[in-house]
């Protein structure tokens, strides 16, 4: 009865991780073709006086902004920073994880004590501190170098996963055998070694997609991220603090837009941890 | 034990260091100039800013520049702030109190949110109540802080009118009410603030002392508590909650950083004067000093933070000690 209840709610936890990736895939396929799907231009201003802080309406489903841009329109091309910032920066941090933490697992003794004591130093970093201080230095930096910090200062978790489970795998009998029959290095870890690596990578990167994309819609917010007229969730939210009184579905929309997707991506990586993680999460 | 302790106290020290001279790195290597930010920096004459940059040191080579600021700051002396023209100290005293205010009291309600919440849901595991409560602790763990910040802004601010909406007191009051009324004002204007950090960072540790509170009511000595026929209450509250509380802990000590991070935003929609609106500040404005100081604070804030968790983690579980 009880292995029945277990089963039943791993399946429903299952369907909702199921509902979550098919929200994903749909909010992807719409920002790939924000340019068919959007009512209007995003940036187009077509009328700043007459048509600013339009509520929503059957024109403008999401109302517009205060310079008379289409709310929803700009909604669907932010998607497509969002999706696109926490898909390529997440899969660059946990590559830079994963090599980590395949150096410190496989390498010496001297090499793993170093680079995971600078990992421990590197978690206690002021992180968003460091990314706002470069962003604000060097003025204007484009998104692959926002893409680029939020990789560099959001591997070291991933590293330590990847290294605990090479030391665990390099002495499982496997391993050995491969070792014996003279596998160098590189096979070891194309062939046997990733393979079980990956789904916990694979989990790693989901988690980390939400987190990246809050991160990145702070740092727009503040005016460090993507820069405006570009549309980007956060810095839309911006735009609408200062009428957050009197149009207040201008700052409401993106928002609500971030806390589907970043809660899609977190149900969407619990179930992958649950299906695929060796500690199933309860 | 004291190896232990030894050990956590050099890794406080070593993130201190790094904190430091990853920020004056930074902070001197970008473009850009202290005396020309903003527009009317291009109508300085050159020779102010050669005679600035000779009064400030920052003509000298960078290793010369930066022995001199380790060794002042070593003797608790954080410079001048270029922009404001005064000791960096002093901003920082002004503004930390404030910074310390909203994150202790974000800090407080949010662990007791976080642990009542997870016991909560804990204790009716695999119900829809747990499924309900867990999906509000999702929420509010996947929303931009800024963004609740706003919404709550909006609606206990303007709509409901409940809540002032800005600042950290009525200035114009100040003077004639006296310290009860002012305390009371500060208190009003915390709230929200306040909420906003707690809401977010409670669902952090929701999430984790759930799974650590499920963990422990499996546990043998539970089951033995149970077999005893003590009440649910008192095998929640005494047996399990005890040994479920280290997690928690520990997860008081890295809500540090993720408070700090969220006050830069926080303090920003809410207009409360502490150090994240100092740092946004100084950052544009390039006031190296302060930027600097600002960072070191920080680091110092988050390594204490580490160090007082494994120290409470040490005391709740005596596993710890022996390690």
């Amino acid at each position: 009865m009880r292995a029945l209840r277990g089963g039943w709610l791993r399946f429903r936890s299952q369907r909702v991780a199921v509902a979550a990736g098919l929200l994903i895939a749909l909010l992807a396929l719409a920002a790939a073709f924000a340019p068919l799907v959007a009512p209007a231009d995003p940036l187009a201003q077509p009328d700043p006086v007459a048509l600013q802080n339009q509520p929503p309406s059957a024109e403008h489903l999401l109302g517009t902004d205060r310079f008379s841009r289409d709310v929803l329109s700009r909604l669907l091309y932010g998607a497509r920073v969002s999706l696109g910032v926490g898909a390529a920066a997440a899969a660059l941090a946990v590559t830079i994880g994963a090599l980590v933490g395949l150096a410190a697992g496989l390498g010496s003794p001297a090499t793993d004590q170093i680079l995971m004591r600078s990992v421990d130093v590197a978690l206690a970093l002021p992180r968003v501190f460091l990314i706002l201080l470069v962003l604000a230095l060097w003025e204007n930096a484009p998104a692959g170098v926002v893409v680029l910090l939020i990789a560099v200062t959001g591997w070291f978790q991933t590293s330590r996963v990847v290294r605990a489970l090479v030391l665990r795998l390099r002495e499982s009998e496997f391993v050995q055998a491969a070792r014996a029959l003279g596998t160098g290095r590189p096979g070891l870890v194309r062939r046997h070694l990733l393979p079980h690596l990956a789904p916990a990578i694979i989990v790693s990167a989901t988690l980390d997609v939400g987190n990246i994309i809050l991160l990145e819609s702070g740092l727009s917010y503040l005016g460090l991220g993507i820069k405006p007229p570009a549309p980007s969730w956060g810095n839309m939210i911006q735009d609408g603090k200062d009428q957050l009184f009197t149009a207040p579905w201008v700052a409401a929309a993106p928002g609500l837009a971030l806390l589907i997707t970043v809660v899609a991506f977190n149900l969407f990586g619990d179930g992958l941890q649950a299906a695929l993680g060796p500690r199933r999460r309860r | 034990m004291l190896t232990y302790l030894l050990r956590r106290l050099a890794l406080a020290l070593a993130t201190t260091a790094a904190v430091v001279i990853i920020t004056f790195a930074l902070v001197h290597l970008a473009p850009g100039e202290p005396f020309l930010a903003g527009a009317e920096g291009r109508f300085v004459p050159p020779e102010t800013v050669a005679r600035l940059r000779e009064r400030f040191g920052l003509d000298r080579p960078l290793a010369v520049q930066f022995v001199r600021y380790a060794g002042n700051l070593a003797s608790g002396d954080f410079g001048e702030s270029f922009a404001r023209h005064r000791p960096v100290a002093e901003v920082l005293a002004e503004a930390l109190p404030n910074t310390l205010l909203l994150g202790g009291a974000a800090l407080v309600l949010s662990l007791l949110l976080g642990i009542g919440l997870g016991m909560a849901q804990a204790a009716r595991a695999g119900t829809w109540a747990d499924a309900a409560l867990g999906t509000v602790a999702l929420a509010c763990y996947s929303v931009p802080s800024f963004w609740l910040g706003l919404m709550l802004l909006l609606v206990f601010g303007e709509w409901l009118h409940w809540l002032p909406v800005t600042g950290m007191a009525d200035v114009a009051l100040r003077a004639p009410v006296g310290a009860l009324h002012h305390a009371l004002d500060v208190g009003r204007h915390l709230v929200l603030p306040a909420l906003t950090l707690a809401l977010v960072n409670g669902a952090a540790v929701a999430r984790f002392h759930r799974a650590a509170m499920i963990e422990a009511l499996d546990a043998d000595f539970v089951r033995a508590a149970r077999s005893r026929g003590l009440g649910e209450g008192r095998v929640l509250v005494r047996h399990a909650l005890r040994s479920a509380l280290a997690p928690a802990i520990t997860l008081a000590g890295l809500s540090i950083p993720a408070l700090l991070t969220g006050s830069v935003l926080v303090e920003s929609v809410f207009g409360w004067p502490g150090l994240g609106r100092v740092a946004y500040e100084a950052i544009f404005a390039r006031d190296y000093n302060v930027i600097t100081a600002v960072a070191v604070v920080a680091g110092v804030l988050v390594a204490l933070g580490n160090l007082l968790a494994d120290l409470g983690v040490a005391a709740a579980d005596p596993r710890v000690r022996r390690a």
